[in-house]
């Protein structure tokens, strides 16, 4: 058991280093991080040029440069910015921002996912099951910027016909607010309302669907008439017998619907103007700044195995069979 | 349609293959599998969405007088008229005529990606599942390393060297970013199928292994392949017009839906019909693309558990 972990949490970190590698020498191939040097009018002298780089080791070989890099990251310095700025200072806060929109999203989601998937099986082919598969159908076919640009939308309008701002579409709190720690988790949560909104409403299509057809698959089967002919009531019968077993491949899912999660938070933190890890890959990209993409993705590397990791253990924990 | 969905037991043809009892010829489950899909009410309208949608892309230029590049100085930013039916852009630009463009590129990237993709999940699937040992590890070590990173983040990473070259680089891209999952599960069916009669005869009687895997396992599993296909079309619409919306994906001159949307929103608040024709377009597109697979899936692959009407009699 604990050799199988061992070895377990050692391909976790190779696939990290690999992605990290993947994307930092990518980058280092594509981007041309002295172009906009280069490009400035009057052009600078050549030493100039030289010397940033120099300071950007644009003349060593690219598995080098990672290695350096890398060799800074395990003691906990990420480098720096083109521009000269730690990439450490900045990284709490931003990872903090993702996390937070991450974390919520997911909660929502699988709870939301989970309630409108049981409840539209059990109403199966009522108006409520097909509202239900309209909505998941139309989630997922609707791509994240379009939802979050219609829910900034739809924000502005409600504020629009209250008179005030109720839902804050910009950034994550009020630049330069006053007022006390009652009034400050107000103006947050108001900031929070429409980017959770955004992430969730997908979550909860990709969910809802696989947790409806798991739940008529367990439905008709032959456990659940057993439990309710010994005397169980069908809600006892279809909540503890019928829905634990119908969570198991939703654990599964869990993994996928990260990655999905990801790629959906990069558009929102940008739509809503949340400076994020997202946002802040985007910012890299257009920058040619090698060092911040590397450390998103890294990010993003540990987070994906995380998420598959927590996959297994909520698998373990439903279903009895596979505990070792 | 009963041409491309390949009989599973249509080995026949071969030495190897067992003597699968038909009870109908081939065109038997042509007609199965095409009155199953016809049941489907929702998907039968979806598909008649994809190909009018095709059709409006590709055929309608010809409805309006005015080129995508045309510029009409007597119209700035009108809303939708008789004259421009989607209105116009800032420049005067007829917002009819660049939509349909642009559904054009994102409706051809979508099937590009599509087929491409789908082709490389079987060849990596297949092959992994067929040989195992350690070609088997190092193609599955592979798809973990890509799956742990989003293709949205290795494509945006690769965008400044594709900018400004063909959209083509995009569409190859995004097939080599999006076979992994179905690759694994053409692995899984792979690894039953190998141990099957007819593979063993066929691999007794000397037909070399690419032969096997061309012409017993693929076939078998051509249902699973055609319904990835059709949903990877879906997602493979969805990141394209995602990176074009940052910039990261098709690149100007060309536009696709995603540009469109991006240039559209700046101004949306009070100009909605730049971007919500586009959007509206977008957003049907990948429904009915999404609503033939699921039926195809139902059609085709009755066993997929996936709750559909086979319950409702319990």
């Amino acid at each position: 058991m604990t050799g199988f972990l061992a070895r377990r949490l050692a391909n976790y970190v190779l696939l990290c280093l690999a992605a990290t590698f993947l994307a930092f020498a990518l980058g280092s191939l594509t981007f041309s991080p002295l172009g906009q040097l280069q490009g400035r009018n009057p052009a600078p002298p050549a030493s100039v040029i030289a010397a940033k780089r120099a300071e950007l080791h644009l003349d060593e070989p690219i598995p080098a440069r990672f290695v350096a890099w890398m060799g800074g990251v395990v003691h906990g310095d990420f480098g720096s910015t083109i521009t000269g700025q730690p990439i450490t200072d900045e990284l709490g806060a931003r990872a903090g921002v993702s996390l937070r929109l991450f974390a919520l999203g997911t909660v929502l989601g699988i709870a939301g996912g989970v309630l409108v998937g049981v409840a539209s099986a059990i109403r199966q082919y009522r108006l409520s099951d097909y509202a239900a598969t309209l909505f998941s159908f139309l989630g997922l076919s609707t791509p994240v910027f379009l939802i979050g640009i219609l829910l900034k939308f739809g924000g502005l309008r409600l504020n629009e016909a209250a008179g005030t701002t109720v839902l804050y579409y910009t950034g994550e709190f009020s630049p330069g607010f006053q007022g006390g720690w009652w009034a400050a988790l107000v103006d947050r949560m108001s900031h929070l309302v429409l980017p959770t909104l955004a992430i969730a409403l997908v979550q909860i299509a990709f969910y809802s669907r696989y947790q409806r057809s798991a739940m008529l698959d367990v439905l008709g089967s032959d456990f659940l008439r057993t439990a309710q002919a010994k005397g169980l009531t069908r809600r006892r019968a279809l909540f503890k017998h019928g829905l634990r077993t119908a969570l198991i491949p939703m654990a599964t899912l869990f993994a996928f619907g990260f990655g999905l999660l990801i790629t959906g938070g990069v558009f929102i933190e940008r739509i809503f103007g949340w400076y994020g890890m997202g946002d802040w890959f985007v910012y890299g990209v257009q920058q040619n700044d090698t060092n911040i993409v590397a450390t998103v993705t890294l990010f993003v590397a540990v987070l994906v195995l995380f998420s598959g990791w927590l996959s297994d253990v909520l698998y373990a924990a439903l279903d009895p069979r596979i505990r070792l | 349609m009963s041409a491309s969905i390949a009989d599973p037991h249509s080995t026949a043809g071969s030495p190897g293959s067992p003597a699968q009892p038909l009870i109908e010829g081939p065109s038997g489950r042509g007609r199965l599998v095409l009155r199953r899909f016809l049941r489907h009410r929702l998907s039968v309208i979806g598909l008649a969405c994809v190909v009018a949608l095709y059709a409006l892309a590709f055929l309608g230029p010809l409805l309006t007088p005015w080129g995508y590049a045309e510029q009409d100085p007597t119209a700035y930013l009108s809303p939708p008229s008789a004259q421009h039916w989607f209105g116009t852009t800032q420049i005067g630009e007829d917002v009819f005529a660049q939509t349909l463009r642009g559904l054009q590129k994102s409706l051809t990237i979508g099937l590009l990606v599509g087929i491409i993709s789908t082709s490389i999940a079987a060849v990596v699937g297949t092959t992994a599942g067929y040989f195992g040992g350690w070609v088997d590890r190092a193609l599955m070590w592979v798809v973990d390393l890509l799956l742990v990173i989003p293709s949205f983040l290795i494509i945006a990473i690769l965008s400044p060297a594709f900018r400004g070259k063909t959209w083509l680089i995009l569409v190859v891209l995004l097939a080599a970013f999006s076979w992994m999952i179905t690759a694994r599960i053409v692995r899984g069916l792979t690894l039953s199928l190998r141990e099957r009669e007819f593979v063993l005869a066929a691999r007794f009687t000397g037909v070399p292994p690419w032969r096997i895997i061309a012409r017993h396992i693929m076939p078998n599993m051509a249902s699973i392949l055609i319904i990835d296909a059709t949903i990877t079309v879906g997602t493979a619409i969805l990141t394209e017009t995602g990176l074009s919306y940052f910039g990261f994906g098709v690149q100007p001159p060309d536009v696709s839906l995603g540009t469109l949307i991006a240039n559209g929103t700046n101004s949306a608040l009070t100009f909605p019909w730049l971007f919500l024709f586009s959007g509206g377009l977008l957003v049907l597109t990948v429904l009915s693309v999404n609503s033939v697979g699921d039926g195809l899936r139902d059609a085709l692959d009755p066993t997929s558990a996936r709750g559909s009407r086979r319950r409702s009699g319990d």
